[in-house]
């Protein structure tokens, strides 16, 4: 790619990060709710509440407040937490990881599972299979995240309890990790009994996100493959003599994925959004769990900067999906 | 010499209607056989026929399709599957569509060799090269590793050619290859493949719409309307002395050079009135 549409590439989303600051930096302060007065004890003067609020800068006029946190952010710093009294980046430094390795899981889960139904659909076209498919992803289709989530949790979870329903890990398990990637530095240093309690910690959480996002995946995915199943090329490569599977993913597999990845970059965006309720459901110790205590507790710095995190997560997926889009699609590469 | 392709009393039709009346038509090892005929006369749909994809709407009544003696319409998928590809190969209409835009030319022409002749990448790149060569493209090495967007029509057709000569099949059906190539290129084109058919002594049912590339490459020729043979003999015979009025008026109606103005006749409303009484009698 020619430097100049990386530079404006960079340049359009540093615009939309500082779109993100000021949207969010004046909503939190528009919404009713006022940080010191959830920390104030009982039987506080006036002139301590007056004082505490000039110690978090809340008595200085919005924009004044918006250029020292701008300040700040230009150096690497998000401010300290209200509530936690901690430095905000490292708070979330803490808790990313274990949003992203659940994301990540419930991603890799509703693309294997969405692809699945998409192919199988597509190889069996006007059958009941495809139709019977096309009635289950219906469903899958219309319920959203944290109805997945709650059902979990009182089938799974209640009911027969077979899987965990809350927490990242077993407690009693003390891996000694030294980062808070359980699934990555479990696996570099093989320990796999670790690592299965995790993904069974994650199984849950991972599915309900999965499950709509699986289903637009496959819904689109099939809908282009019917496209590409009538072109020209797959007649030819059948006339070739080339075996079925081998018509569905190396020809037309790759063909059909380049629409279906972008609404999938898109949806993965919803996806991540969706971990703020199921984290929640599933007291999972992740960012979506965290920005809720935030917003709860009116804890401003933190607030801010949990939304500059996943505004900055957006931006990365939406160039992922660009790269790949280009990378799927050598027509693209020399535009 | 028993025939390579035997057609006998094949029948099609449609939800619509009937597609194909009881044809007939044998090709002999070989020869270069022409289908012609306007839109609808049905001469694309007995090459589908023949490598087994027809459209789904379009199904076969009657009659059998026999290459060097087995009845294709009797195989089964796979059987034909095995078939198509080694010994019967396909030259598409539009090269523009025809080729994968997401693989390299070099993997998509080397697909037969790979799987079907089972060559290492190694030897099938070393054979597509020298197939490369055969069809007249420069540079092999480098159009192998280009992606079909970045070839023109007539190069992309060439490749298309040599993919289908690749593993030396009995028998190539060529589907309008020229309609969808600029002028100047159509020549070339089938001149191309006239040499290829020649030094591989391939049998060749072609099917076209336009007399003058039947004229120039073609040894016998087949006349259809509406589903229906009207005429078939030596392509020579025939253009000097047509004995359908049809095939007469079809003549009229292509261009000439050195008379401009006799040519371009439609062919006339009174005799498709006729022809129509006649294929639904």
């Amino acid at each position: 790619m020619p430097l100049s549409i990386i530079l404006s590439r960079a340049l359009s989303a540093l615009l939309t990060l500082f779109g993100v600051m000021v949207v969010v930096f004046v909503l939190v302060r528009v919404v009713p709710g006022d940080p010191i007065s959830m920390m104030i004890a009982p039987g506080a003067t006036d002139a301590d509440i007056a004082a505490l609020r000039a110690h978090y800068g809340l008595d200085l006029p919005i924009w004044q407040q918006f250029w020292v946190w701008f300040k700040q952010v230009l150096q690497g710093n998000l401010g300290t937490s209200i509530s936690m009294k901690q430095g905000v980046i490292t708070i979330i430094a803490q808790r990313l990881p274990a949003t992203l390795e659940l994301a990540i899981f419930a991603l890799i889960m509703a693309v294997i599972w969405g692809g699945f139904i998409a192919l199988v659909s597509t190889a069996w076209r006007g059958t009941w299979v495809e139709r019977a498919i096309d009635n289950f992803n219906g469903i899958m289709l219309a319920v959203p995240d944290f109805i997945w989530a709650l059902t979990f949790v009182l089938v799974l979870g209640v009911l027969v309890p077979v899987l965990p329903i809350s927490g990242r890990s077993d407690p009693s398990i003390d891996a000694g990790l030294a980062t808070q990637f359980y699934i990555l530095e479990g696996l570099a240093r093989a320990k796999f009994a670790f690592v299965w309690d995790v993904l069974k910690h994650m199984l849950l959480p991972a599915c309900a996100l999965a499950f709509p996002l699986a289903a637009v995946i496959g819904r689109v995915l099939k809908n282009t493959m019917m496209d590409v199943m009538v072109q020209d090329y797959i007649t030819l490569a059948r006339i070739k003599g080339l075996s079925s599977i081998r018509i569905l993913l190396q020809e037309a597999l790759r063909n059909a994925a380049v629409p279906a990845l972008a609404l999938t970059g898109v949806q993965f965006t919803f996806l991540i959004g969706g971990t703020v309720i199921t984290e929640r459901i599933f007291s999972y110790p992740g960012i979506g769990n965290l920005a809720i205590d935030a917003v709860i507790n009116r804890d401003l710095p933190l607030i801010q900067g949990l939304v500059l995190t996943f505004g900055i997560i957006f931006i990365i997926v939406n160039m992922a999906v660009d790269a790949l889009t280009v990378w799927l699609n050598p027509r693209l590469r020399h535009a | 010499m028993s025939p390579v392709i035997d057609i006998r009393n094949l029948s099609a039709r449609s939800a619509v209607g009937p597609i194909l009346r009881d044809v007939s038509l044998s090709v002999n090892a070989g020869e270069v056989m022409a289908l012609v005929g306007e839109s609808g006369a049905g001469k694309s749909t007995i090459a589908k026929a023949v490598l087994g994809i027809l459209p789904a709407g379009i199904e076969v009544t009657g009659g059998n399709i026999f290459f060097e003696g087995t009845d294709l319409l009797a195989l089964s998928p796979a059987r034909l599957r095995d078939m198509l590809g080694v010994r019967i190969a396909l030259i598409p209409q539009d090269p523009l569509t025809s080729l994968n835009p997401a693989r390299r030319i070099g993997d998509q022409l080397t697909d037969g060799l790979r799987l079907r002749a089972g060559m290492n990448r190694k030897r099938a790149f070393d054979r597509a090269m020298s197939l490369l060569n055969d069809v007249h493209i420069r540079e092999p090495e480098r159009v192998l590793k280009r992606y079909p967007h970045e070839l023109s029509g007539g190069m992309r057709q060439r490749v298309l050619i040599a993919q289908a000569f690749s593993l030396n099949p009995h028998v190539i059906i060529a589907d309008e290859p020229t309609t969808a190539l600029d002028v100047t290129v159509q020549k070339q084109v089938l001149r191309l493949i006239r040499d290829m058919q020649r030094e591989h002594k391939t049998t060749l049912l072609f099917v076209t719409h336009d007399l003058g590339v039947v004229a120039q490459i073609c040894d016998r020729m087949t006349v259809l309307y509406g589903g229906k043979v009207l005429e078939q003999g030596f392509t020579a015979q025939i253009l000097k002395n047509p004995q359908s009025p049809y095939t007469r008026a079809l003549l009229a109606a292509s261009p000439r050079y050195d008379q401009p103005e006799q040519s371009l006749e439609p062919v006339p409303e009174a005799l498709i009135a006729e022809l129509q009484r006649e294929i639904s009698a």
